[in-house]
């Protein structure tokens, strides 16, 4: 025999269960547009680019560079210029737009590779578009790369070409192969957000919200029988946008799993407890959808960190930013994803989601009333 | 559990176990004090009586029936359902009474069937525990169980959420305006379901703007502004009804009205339905012949002139002209 | 009795095989006040829109104003009046700005107007509340001013629709005297309701039960001929039978 708490969860639970399932353009864009998202900035940004101009100032001019300059050229990616390499004229030919990367063989490049086993080669990048330098100096780093396989093959110890990469204009590539961890922030929470904001107005509008008061149901199973349901979607959601990431971006989960997800759980009670205390403040459904989504739209966008460093930022924004859980959220994806930290090196953002979330599930108890107003 | 929290309120001191719901100087105001919602209330409801409150939009009626569901708290005043008080027991209270809003409360994304259940569950019981009490009204309702409750008509509606406020067996029912948007025929059969849940024992208190439908009540409130005008039964309150009261027909209502309102003894004349009703200054004296012979003077229509038995409207009217 | 002013013979409304209207015939003369009943989905809806040329009928005809409810649903439009149970004027601008806008819909002159206006703010004592913006206003004053509104362009008929639901009683007779003083300049009011007693204040009623004018007569011969004290016993004995539940 189940306890009379348990049955009412379970019956709550269950009827949000249908009516989001029932809602079939509202699950559509649950679902949908986290995914479109992806795909969005996920193509936009770093779509294949082909027959870039590359500048190749070869002061070597032996075997070797040749060879390399001819994969260079064979490849689809780039059209080689050949031109003077004084400093002037580089900046310009940057700053017109037309040229996206520069290659520069030092004198002795091959004899130095053959005899030294190492050599180094410099790689100047167009960075103000940070996406198209890193795809560029991927490719440029590849084709060297092969060659250098090539070469293996034929030489008794290993040779070694070392890329000197430079990044014009912003050496510190902000927000470049890291938009995906960002994105997965921004969206989840943005999504979190509007998906509770609605859900207790929703009932208030109906009137079952009085139905509901005048019963022995507590306001705490209500409220968590409102979360749960959204809970399960985020995860969800969030499942399809790491597989996406995985296997249509080719982005690295290098970290642990299991640790990604359970941070998840934690951003995403956050964001569902936001949700939820726009949804209980409100008093209609647009105003939900006004405090809920297009207040916090701006600040998610801007303040997440992803598009634009936080670093930069003007000392009011910086301690505004440290308020947007997506942030935190966004620093322990990238570390997990990207750098395969674990959780001794993210503990401390972990710590301030948690302690958002706990304050944001105490106001909620304190401001969902037992009674109207 | 019935039995049980009976038990608990005849051991309570102060307790009157003869009077279902009570309510003492209730008030509630709004926009900071400056207008009232309810105005001192007092009125006790007996055990198994069907309470009508009876006043148009915007008379209290709502607020009153929050205050006694505990979804509002009083500003002054006490009040009790069941013995418990709205204030400080009101998970108790929540436990015993069954409560319809004004408004659509049903989810109408969900169908017949799940809405049942589901504020059944919410009640800690199932539809199958009290279904006796519901059957007459839900197996009218039962071939569109699969019906998505917003697809209902209105009345069906209604038949849905009063069972729904049934599931759990309460011994109070708060019904806020239940006839108000649905047409005459489900009107009736919704009376005539609230007469079969009074014979059960369910004490019931229903709220209408529609004067015709008091005297179905065992007692009635008249209420207006947050005050209660009157409280009695109805064939009461009409004969306390001050003075005589009388009709008057013709071909040209308009007309008649404004020659009844020129005869200097008339009180009152006012529309109403097919006649006009109308009150003379002094009513000794031969007043309606007197009032035939300025109307034959002054028109040329004929009309009839009568005495009659007012209604709740008629006295309604007479008390808000007090 | 005077001219005819809506005439519909045999006015069929079909969504494909089902009738929501079949086969009405009735007239209504100038000046009357003529009630429109039914339960909800009874056709009374569509009856209307089709009068109001919103709707375009299966078969039959019918004429408003004299104009025919085919070809010259313009010249309706401009000879009609309408006003919902839900009063509709704007609340938050004034009494004044709501008469010169609506006014101004209907193609009143500037003169015309200010000259219809005055009278309007006039004849409901509204002198001292004319620059107050609706909302302030109490209920019955707003119901009031929306129906002196609606017939401000002098229309033929005025469309009700469920005019004094919920009104306390005074209010509601301050409301029906406004409509017999409207029906004895001449404009034919037309109130459609499903509460009964609204229905007892009008000339004469139409019951419309699934699709069908049942019953059509003053309010005291109708209750003598189903013998009942009330409207709502008639209307119950038409309507307890009816096939058609749903909106």
């Amino acid at each position: 025999m189940k306890s009379m708490a348990a049955k009412q969860l379970s019956a709550l639970v269950g009827k949000e269960f249908r009516q989001m399932l029932r809602d079939r353009k509202s699950l559509f864009m649950l679902v949908g547009v986290p995914v479109m998202q992806i795909v969005i900035f996920g193509f936009a940004l770093t779509n294949e680019i082909t027959h870039a101009k590359i500048l190749v100032e070869d002061y070597s001019r032996d075997p070797v560079t040749q060879r390399i300059v001819d994969k260079i050229q064979a490849s689809t990616y780039f059209d080689v210029e050949e031109g003077s390499l004084m400093p002037d004229a580089l900046n310009v030919a940057f700053r017109k737009g037309q040229i996206k990367l520069a290659v520069v063989f030092p004198v002795n490049f091959g004899s130095s590779l053959l005899h030294l086993h190492r050599a180094d080669v410099q790689i100047i990048a167009d960075a103000s578009d940070p996406n198209t330098a890193v795809t560029l100096t991927k490719y440029l780093s590849s084709i060297i790369a092969d060659y250098q396989m090539e070469l293996d093959r034929t030489s008794k110890a290993p040779l070694q070409i070392e890329p000197e990469v430079t990044m014009l204009y912003n050496p510190e590539l902000k927000g470049a192969p890291t938009f995906v961890p960002g994105v997965v922030a921004f969206v989840i929470f943005l999504i979190c957000i509007g998906m509770t904001s609605i859900s207790v107005v929703k009932e208030k509008e109906l009137g079952t919200m009085e139905v509901l008061l005048v019963s022995p149901l507590r306001p705490a199973l209500f409220l968590m029988a409102k979360g749960l349901p959204y809970l399960a979607v985020s995860l969800l959601n969030l499942i399809i946008v790491l597989l996406m990431s995985v296997f249509l971006l080719d982005m690295p989960i290098r970290g642990s799993i299991v640790l990604l997800l359970a941070e998840s759980v934690i951003f995403i009670v956050c964001a569902l407890a936001i949700g939820m205390v726009v949804s209980i403040t409100s008093k209609t459904q647009q105003d939900a959808f006004m405090n809920g989504q297009l207040n916090m739209m701006a600040p998610a966008y801007l303040l997440t960190g992803f598009l634009f460093p936080v670093e930069n930022m003007p000392l009011p924004l910086r301690l505004l930013a440290n308020l947007v859980p997506s942030r935190w959220y966004y620093i322990i994806v990238k570390d997990i994803m990207l750098k395969g930290m674990g959780l001794q090196s993210i503990w401390k953002e972990s710590l301030v989601l948690v302690g958002m979330t706990v304050v944001l599930l105490w106001v909620n108890t304190r401001i969902l009333k037992v009674r109207l107003q | 559990m019935m039995v049980s929290l009976n038990l608990e309120c005849m051991e309570r001191s102060g307790c009157k176990p003869m009077h279902q719901v009570t309510s003492e100087g209730i008030t509630k105001t709004y926009d900071k004090g400056k207008s009232f919602a309810v105005d001192k209330v007092t009125f006790e409801v007996d055990k198994g009586e069907l309470f009508g409150l009876i006043g148009p939009d915007g008379a209290g009626k709502t607020s009153l029936f929050r205050i006694l569901t505990t979804l509002l708290l009083p500003d002054e005043g006490k009040a009790a359902v069941n013995g418990y008080d709205v204030v400080t027991d009101y998970k108790k209270i929540r436990n015993v009474v069954g409560y319809m809003p004004g408004r659509f409360s049903l989810y109408p994304d969900l169908t017949v069937e799940e809405n049942l259940n589901f504020f059944a569950s919410v009640f800690g019981t199932t539809a199958q525990e009290n279904y006796h009490l519901i059957k007459d009204m839900y197996s009218q309702i039962e071939p569109f169980k699969k019906r998505k409750a917003g697809n209902l008509s209105g009345g069906m509606k209604q038949k849905l959420a009063l069972s729904c406020a049934l599931v759990h067996r309460p011994n109070t029912l708060f019904l806020d305006e239940p006839t108000t948007g649905i047409d005459a025929v489900s009107r009736a059969e919704l009376w005539e379901m609230l007469t079969k849940l009074k014979a059960e024992g369910i004490t019931i208190l229903v709220s209408t703007p529609y004067m015709d439908e008091a005297n179905l009540c065992d007692r009635i409130a008249l209420i207006q502004r947050g005050r209660i005008l009157s409280i009695d039964t109805p064939s009461s309150v009409t004969r306390k009804y001050k003075g005589k009261l009388y009709a008057a027909k013709s071909q040209s209502m308009y007309r008649l009205l404004e020659e009844i309102r020129k005869y200097d003894q008339t009180q009152d004349c006012y529309a109403f339905g097919d006649s006009l009703h109308f009150t003379l200054k002094d009513d000794s004296g031969n007043g309606i012949e007197s009032l035939s012979d300025f109307l034959t003077a002054s028109t040329h229509f004929s009309f009839d002139l009568r005495e009659i038995e007012p209604t709740i409207e008629d006295c309604f009217i007479g008390l808000l002209r007090e | 009795m005077g001219a005819v002013v809506i005439s519909t013979n045999q006015l069929t409304k079909k969504f494909g095989d089902f009738a929501a209207v079949d086969s009405v015939s009735f007239d209504v003369y100038q000046g009357e006040i003529f009630g429109f009943v039914g339960a909800n989905g009874a056709g009374k809806t569509t009856v209307i829109r089709m009068l109001c040329g919103l709707l375009l009928p299966s078969s039959g005809t019918a004429s408003i104003a004299g104009f025919d409810i085919y070809s010259q649903t313009e010249e309706i439009k401009k000879s009609i009046g309408y006003m919902s149970q839900k009063f509709s004027l704007y609340e938050d601008l004034t009494v004044k700005e709501n008469i010169r806008f609506f006014a101004g819909i209907y193609g009143l002159s500037d003169k015309e107007i200010r000259e219809k206006g005055d009278g309007l703010v006039f004849e409901l004592g509204l002198q001292e509340s004319a620059k107050k913006k609706v909302k302030e206003l109490p209920l019955g004053w707003k119901q009031r001013l929306s129906f002196s509104i609606a017939i401000i362009h002098s229309p033929q008929v005025v469309f009700l629709d469920e005019p004094t639901s919920g009104v306390d009683p005074i209010v509601r007779r301050q409301f029906w005297e406004l409509i017999y003083a409207a029906s004895e300049r001449g404009i034919t009011v037309f109130v459609t309701t499903h509460y009964m007693d609204e229905a007892e204040y009008c000339g004469r009623v139409s019951i419309m039960v699934d699709g069908k004018i049942r019953a059509l007569d003053t309010p005291s011969n109708l209750k003598t001929r189903f013998s009942g004290n009330t409207m709502g016993d008639v209307f119950r004995s038409l309507a307890r039978g009816a096939a058609r539940v749903g909106d």
